[in-house]
């Protein structure tokens, strides 16, 4: 490993420059469900795929990691976005396809992608595919 | 589970919840034993005695968002369903060590599957804490180590896009290497 670590050593030096020219972006902070059941479910493609675009996008200021069983396992694999103020959007049943768009439209522009988020109507959990 | 790497990130996500610091990962292949053997072993808090006996029954969990744990014994049948042996030990304050033996050729052995996205995903998931990851593929060694990649860069938390996709290209390009046929 270590001719390649001495790459990416170098890779990271220029990227720390540009870095530094980037700020004050929205840190949104992206946790993807990876107990079990979301791992089951698809969690990696999905975690996998939110690492690309944040790279490819250049989203700086976007943190992606893992939280355990959110405790809905039938809508694995489970996205959860929280903005700087700790509010929370969750995005259920999701797959690689369905996380560019919440790349592009919550993380970029800041736009929640209601057809795949989670409702809670007096307790009760509401299925996107039904919702409305 | 479709791929034992899935398995894999599985059950080293019970190590981070366990406060691990620190986990090795080893894979052992060998076509002339006709034998996997995947050992993961950290220093998180570690089980009781008592808890381990029925560790591996799906109704035994410590979390509290439902009422089963599944993780432990799917890895288990996977391992006894294709001839193979499955072996968990503990000491508190120690550590746990999880070791799953499968038979390489029975037709029920699910694929070894996408390490890269698996240590990538497991990257992503630990924090500050580090994997030790080794791959031995008959005499042919593979090793990882993100505390040396910490050291390089001098960071302490490595969870970022521009190294993983490098960790993903070195894990890709590393089990080719040894996998290759002479």
């Amino acid at each position: 490993m270590a001719k390649s670590l001495a790459e990416l050593k170098a890779i990271r030096e220029k990227k720390i420059n540009d870095i530094n020219l980037r700020h004050g972006k929205d840190g949104y902070r992206v946790v993807v469900g990876m107990a079990t059941c979301g791992i089951a479910a698809g969690a990696r493609p999905v975690m996998v795929k939110l690492m690309e675009e944040v790279s490819e996008k250049g989203l700086v200021d976007v943190t992606v990691a893992q939280t355990g069983c959110i405790g809905v396992c039938r809508y694995e694999p489970i996205v959860e976005v929280y903005d700087t103020n700790g509010d929370k959007v969750t995005y259920i049943k999701m797959t690689p396809e369905k996380v560019s768009k919440i790349v592009e439209e919550h993380l970029i522009k800041g736009k929640v992608v209601d057809e795949y988020t989670m409702t809670v109507i007096d307790g009760k959990i509401i299925d996107p595919t039904i919702k409305g | 589970m479709k791929e034992l790497s899935l398995h894999i990130l599985d059950i080293t996500q019970n190590s981070i919840r366990a406060k691990a610091t620190l986990v090795s990962l080893t894979i052992i292949e060998s076509s002339i034993e006709n034998s996997i053997s995947i050992v993961i072993e950290d220093n998180g808090i570690g089980i009781s005695s008592e808890k381990l006996k029925n560790i591996t029954d799906p109704f035994v969990t410590s979390r509290t968002t439902r009422k089963v744990g599944l993780g432990l014994a799917l890895f288990r049948a996977a391992a006894e369903t294709c001839g193979g042996s499955f072996e968990i030990t503990s000491q508190l304050g120690v550590g746990t060590k999880v070791v799953a033996l499968f038979k390489r050729d029975h037709i029920d052995r699910a694929p070894l599957g996408n390490m890269a996205d698996t240590i990538v995903t497991m990257v992503m998931s630990f924090g500050v804490a580090d994997l030790m990851y080794k791959h031995y593929y008959n005499d042919q060694t593979f090793a990882f180590d993100t505390h040396e990649i910490k050291e390089t860069l001098e960071v302490e938390n490595i969870n970022d896009p521009e190294i993983l996709q490098w960790i993903r290209e070195v894990i890709i390009d590393g089990l080719e290497e040894i996998m290759e046929e002479e």
